[in-house]
């Protein structure tokens, strides 16, 4: 009995999270992230760069003593890289245990897009479009849902050739 | 049932407070072995752990644990009492220790969410033979032993831990000693009277009081007699037996005082409040508030220790890393440059001092020392000792070196099987040392230290060495050779033995053979980030060392700036710094540059070269050149300036990175009192680097 009261309450914090989205802006394409994956949102602080490491990350971040590699979307994407300035932020993601932030120019908002209303992204070519999960509709915009997943760990080709270059 | 409550924080206390017990118990009992004899400390430890090991089980109704806990405390009780001579303290150890044994597995169970259902009851039974057995031998079996195991658990409610040997007895006796006519000094009679009564009883009053400080007492003795009350658990005949020993006495009236006695009694010993406080509770409040002191204060057990969850020092750890940051912040805050606040600097470096002080106290809470660690090995080599016949000492060597929490948890399993291995498979069988020439004795050796950034511990043991040939058969027939065997080093093949599915042991015995010994070490401690290295010495013995390194390990660090970024040098590595003169700066055809240090010509590595870090200064002549060495390996690091030396905790690079790839160099990174961080470099990696 308790237990299916648990179970229903968890089922309805999962609900809560289901099918939000945090948008945020890089130039002029809106991303969507799934909430259930954010942690925080966070300025920009000072970052620590690490050697050797793939361009796009930019080091690491002492958030309240717990140390997080920073990820720049921008790079990550191959776009070129803008100067940070205020609005420039910093999603903490938690994936499997992976804590990692992500530096994106602004954040903007937390909208809800139902299942319906994505659709999965065009077949241009198998190497376009890995990181973007679907195509979420929202009025007249749409937003490119990340897949947080291969965002974070399909990159050990990507590793590679960085190494080469 | 267990699995419903697996949460609950009653369970975890209980889980907690009776493995602390057990492990407590289980050193005075080794130490009791040691010394083959029992001391009455001992014992009443022994019997107070078993007493709450009852109670609580009790409560949490593991009824087989309490069952088992009540049998071992009766044993002690009576061990306690009565003292018997000639204890078996072999066979003594080895039923508790059985008993140990078993309440651990139940304690195992109950973790791990599954019903605590061992049957004690055989182990009970002999408990209760050999019970019986030391009262035959002493001669004192009056009761019959269901009798006695009632009493005796009566009675254990009024047993308060300073006051271990007051007895609570049941007879209650009322004795009037009158001394011949004009035998003198009737008052000192009295006393040695009383003096002899210790050694049965500690509950008595007598009357009149005063006898030795008071010379009337003695016209009040020969007129009324000495008045004894007193409660004991000896018969009527004893007691007669004890007054009539008395010399020059001329009349005795010894009567046995039934529990309506009982007001006279606390009246006779309420007379007494002054002197002896402790003695006279009357009989109500002596129960209660004897049980409540007992348990308040068994409960605590070490009251100046408490166990945190781990989780909770993180944070903490956190917390006070977070404050450090936001002190500086207040204090250095761009708003205040250029104003004169004499009291804001004054509090402002209070609170500075405080902040320092609070992060050292934070760092070194999750720091305990290996000795529990150490002492667990005591039991298993003695256990091993007395199943294969070896006669072995084991010696502890550093057990007060400090490595963190985790840690340890991660080398407990692997020590074990270390020792395990060097007994079963290391230590000879005693004929064999004596044809060897070696001591009958043989002695395994765990030590402990600090080198440089890591704790190195080494399980030592002077037995026959690993035998090389039979490890290149063994791994020959397991197919675990990876490389020709002419190619391999001495060490590469003792190496083998770490693999999986390695035993050379023929006969499987109940401690080691299996083949997953060795292969369990090199994974937890590989866990850890750790290597496992083996030397052996062919009948001289083998070396097991396990190098356990920094992962949130506190270590002395050296800062130094290179452009924008901060690295911290451990200053174990660091054999000194210095600026370099340019005459003796060397460079070669491939442009690696080296400088003469003492007659010695040494690699100099640019950290803002090997790591691309933007700085000025690139002159060498204008930074300063650190000088690491490790593992005999010595370079030179060239960085901008130092910035000092500090304690920091190490902290591993975030997974996500660890996952890219390997950064050469780097073995972690800290946080610097500022909030920034400084990445750790890996001396002996940085000399290899080249």
């Amino acid at each position: 009995m308790a237990d299916k009261l648990v179970q229903d309450i968890y089922d309805q914090e999962e609900d809560t999270q289901k099918g939000k989205y945090l948008t945020f802006s890089l130039g002029n394409e809106l991303y969507g992230i799934e909430i259930k994956h954010v942690t925080e949102i966070v300025g920009l602080q000072p970052i620590t760069e690490v050697p050797e490491l793939p361009d796009y990350i930019k080091g690491i971040m002492n958030l309240r003593g717990k140390i997080i590699p920073l990820m720049d979307v921008r790079l990550r994407f191959k776009k070129p890289f803008r100067d940070y300035n205020d609005r420039t932020c910093v999603i903490v993601i938690d994936i499997d245990d992976l804590s990692i932030g992500l530096i994106v120019d602004s954040v903007s908002e937390v909208i809800s897009i139902a299942d319906s209303e994505i659709v999965p992204p065009p077949e241009l070519n198998k190497v376009g479009n890995r990181y973007i999960k679907g195509i979420g509709k929202v009025g007249n915009e749409v937003k490119l849902l990340l897949d947080c997943d291969k965002l974070l760990l399909e990159d050990e080709a990507n590793c590679l050739t960085s190494i080469i270059e | 049932m267990s699995s419903h409550f697996s949460n609950e924080p009653m369970l975890e206390i209980f889980i907690h407070e009776t493995s602390q017990l057990v492990e407590k118990l289980e050193q005075s009992i080794l130490d009791s072995e040691k010394a083959s004899c029992y001391t009455l400390p001992a014992i009443n430890e022994i019997f107070r752990i078993m007493h709450t090991i009852k109670g609580s089980s009790s409560m949490m109704m593991f009824n087989n644990l309490a069952a088992l806990a009540h049998a071992m405390e009766d044993l002690f009780f009576y061990l306690r009492e009565e003292k018997p001579k000639d204890v078996d303290c072999n066979s003594l150890s080895d039923l508790v220790f059985e008993g140990v044994d078993f309440i651990k597995l139940e304690i195992i169970k109950i973790k791990n969410g599954e019903e605590a259902d061992g049957n004690a009851a055989l182990l009970i039974n002999r408990i209760r033979h050999y019970l019986l057995s030391l009262k035959k031998e002493d001669g004192k079996l009056d009761l019959s032993p269901a009798e006695k195991g009632a009493e005796v658990e009566k009675q254990h409610y009024y047993i308060s831990q300073d006051k271990p040997q007051v007895q609570v007895p049941q007879n209650h006796y009322h004795a009037v000693v009158y001394f011949e006519d004009g035998c003198e000094m009737e008052n000192i009679r009295a006393y040695t009277i009383i003096h002899n009564l210790k050694d049965l009883t500690s509950e008595y009053v007598y009357y009149p009081e005063d006898i030795i400080e008071n010379d009337e007492s003695v016209q009040i003795i020969r007129e009324k007699g000495f008045e004894i009350y007193l409660q004991t658990e000896c018969s009527y005949q004893e007691m007669n037996d004890f007054f009539m020993k008395t010399v020059f006495l001329k009349d005795l009236k010894l009567e046995k005082m039934e529990r309506t006695d009982e007001p006279a009694w606390a009246f006779r010993k309420a007379q007494k409040a002054g002197e002896e406080a402790y003695k006279e509770r009357s009989k109500a409040s002596v129960e209660t508030a004897l049980h409540r002191e007992e348990k308040e204060s068994l409960s605590t057990g070490h009251p100046s220790i408490i166990s945190v969850n781990v989780q909770k020092l993180d944070k903490l750890m956190d917390l006070v890393g977070e404050m450090v940051i936001a002190e500086a912040m207040v204090t250095q805050n761009p708003d205040l440059v250029g104003l004169q606040l004499d009291n804001f600097q004054k509090a402002a470096r209070q609170l500075r001092k405080i902040t320092s002080e609070l992060q050292d106290t934070v760092m070194s809470i999750r720091m305990v020392p290996l000795v529990t660690t150490f002492q667990k090995m005591n039991r298993i080599v003695r256990d091993m000792c007395k199943k294969l016949d070896k006669d072995v000492k084991l010696e502890i060597i550093g057990e007060e070196t400090e490595v963190d929490k985790n840690i340890i948890e991660h080398i407990s399993d692997p020590l074990m099987h270390l020792v395990r291995n060097a007994l079963d498979h290391g230590i000879e069988a005693q004929e064999d040392r004596h044809t060897k020439g070696k001591p009958s004795k043989g002695t395994i050796t765990l030590e402990a230290k600090n080198a440089g950034s890591d704790v190195v511990i080494t399980v030592r043991d002077d037995g026959r060495g690993l035998n090389k040939a039979k490890i290149l058969e063994r791994a020959r027939e397991n197919g675990l050779l990876y490389r020709p065997e002419e190619e391999m080093t001495e060490s590469e093949v003792f190496n083998l033995i770490f693999l999986p599915g390695f035993s050379t042991k023929e006969k499987i015995t109940e401690f080691s053979g299996r083949g997953v010994g060795m292969d369990v070490v090199t994974k937890n401690i590989e866990a850890v980030g750790g290597t496992v290295t083996v030397d052996s010495k062919q009948d001289c013995g083998t070396t097991v060392v396990l190098k356990i390194p920094l992962t949130l390990a506190i270590i002395d660090g050296m800062n130094a700036r290179v452009g924008k970024s901060c690295f911290t040098i451990p200053t174990t590595s660091v054999k000194q710094s210095f600026r370099p003169k340019a005459t003796d700066i060397l460079t070669d055809p491939d442009h690696n540059e080296m400088i003469m240090v003492r007659g010695q010509c040494l690699p100099i590595i640019r950290l803002h070269k090997l790591y691309n870090v933007q700085t000025e200064v690139r002159s060498l002549t204008e930074g300063i050149i650190i000088m690491v060495e490790n593992n005999q390996k010595t370079c030179c690091i060239f960085a901008d300036e130092l910035l000092g030396q500090q304690q920091v905790v190490v902290k591993a690079l975030p997974n996500y990175i660890k996952k890219l790839r390997h950064i050469r160099g780097l073995a972690g990174c800290t946080l610097l009192g500022d909030g920034s961080i400084s990445l750790i470099l890996d001396a002996a990696e940085l000399a290899d680097y080249r």
